[in-house]
């Protein structure tokens, strides 16, 4: 046994991936409300597309964060990645049912499905960086 | 001060700790459960199951965000940190699985609930009072989802290591507890909402 307790030591600082990859989640969750607030009309897709296009950008900055990234546990991330996908895929997959359900289809539809990949991706993003800065 | 904590006394030694299942296995034949039962009420526009759905899922989150939030959350943070680290234990894998299954149950059945009743129809009263209602889920969401759900993950992660590091824990529980009461407070005006719609 070791006389002095093991001491931590501190976090060391990281890229706001968690940050950006929550905002694009954010964005995507603001397109899908303006959508949902036409329906049954028309939602204007300029302006849920341009919705879109944000959180899109924000996901390829994350991805060229990750591209730069030293010191990484990426291991643990894909680990955790991998799983927390599979569920939100679940998950987007049961709202996606429900789209075609209800005969949303055409360009709304595939604005709505790039919506859901947004979505399926940066949660999974969020909870694999959370955990894998404070990997060891 | 940055220290080290176990979820058992420190004389068992760090390496007798049982590792903790993040994701309980044993929870996830209801989860498919509750998602075929979604399934099943949406393909069959079945109004009962829809509402089932809606009302059970979305009743259990609300109390359950309340109560995490406003009961358990102030009771943990005064827990001494083995038997806050011994109850998270057990605690968060099981919000691992409750968590997204009610959300995802509720707003799925929610959605076609709406639509059946006509209440997504911009001339019906009920429309200005479901687009509150989905701003208000949708800031939920982002804080459950990009907040809240990240650091209960990571908690365990942090936990099931050799040494954990109390600090570390302790500021992840932290926000955990903080989002929940958030989200807790927020879920009264989604039950001012949904009753108003229901009655109006």
């Amino acid at each position: 046994m070791s006389e002095n307790p093991p001491i931590a030591t501190p976090d060391r600082p990281f890229p706001p991936v968690a940050w950006l990859s929550t905002l694009a989640l954010g964005t995507v969750i603001v397109g899908g409300i303006v959508m949902s607030s036409y329906a049954p009309r028309p939602a204007p897709l300029g302006i849920v597309g341009a919705l879109l296009g944000v959180a899109v950008v924000l996901l390829a900055a994350v991805v060229v964060i990750f591209s730069r990234l030293r010191d990484f546990a990426w291991a643990t991330f894909g680990r955790v990645f991998k799983w927390a996908l599979l569920a939100y895929v679940i998950e987007a997959g049961v709202i996606e049912f429900a789209f075609l359900h209800d005969h949303v289809s055409g360009a709304a539809l595939a604005i709505l499905s790039a919506m859901l990949v947004v979505f399926a991706v940066s949660v999974p993003t969020t909870i694999a960086f959370t955990v894998a800065r404070y990997a060891d | 001060m940055s220290h080290v904590v176990g979820a058992v006394p420190e004389h068992s030694g760090v390496h007798e700790r049982p590792k903790i299942a993040i994701v309980p296995v044993k929870g996830l034949p209801f989860a498919a459960l509750g998602l075929i039962i979604v399934l099943v009420a949406i393909a069959t526009n079945w109004k009962w199951l829809l509402m089932f759905s809606h009302v059970a899922a979305g009743g259990l989150w609300t109390a359950i965000d309340l109560f995490v939030g406003l009961v358990i959350g102030p009771i943990m943070g005064r827990l001494s940190i083995p038997a806050r680290a011994e109850f998270s234990a057990k605690f968060m894998p099981a919000m691992v699985i409750i968590m997204p299954t009610l959300v995802t149950m509720n707003l799925a059945s929610g959605f076609q609930v709406a639509r059946l009743l006509g209440n997504l129809d911009s001339a019906s009263p009920n429309h200005p009072w479901l687009i509150v209602s989905m701003c208000v889920v949708g800031v939920m969401a982002v804080i459950a989802l990009g907040v809240l759900e990240p650091a209960n993950i990571a908690v365990l992660f942090e936990m099931n290591k050799p040494v954990p590091n109390g600090e570390r824990i302790g500021r992840l529980m932290k926000r955990f507890i903080y989002t929940a009461g958030i989200t807790g407070i927020m879920q009264v005006a989604t039950l001012v909402i949904m009753t108003r719609v229901a009655t109006q």
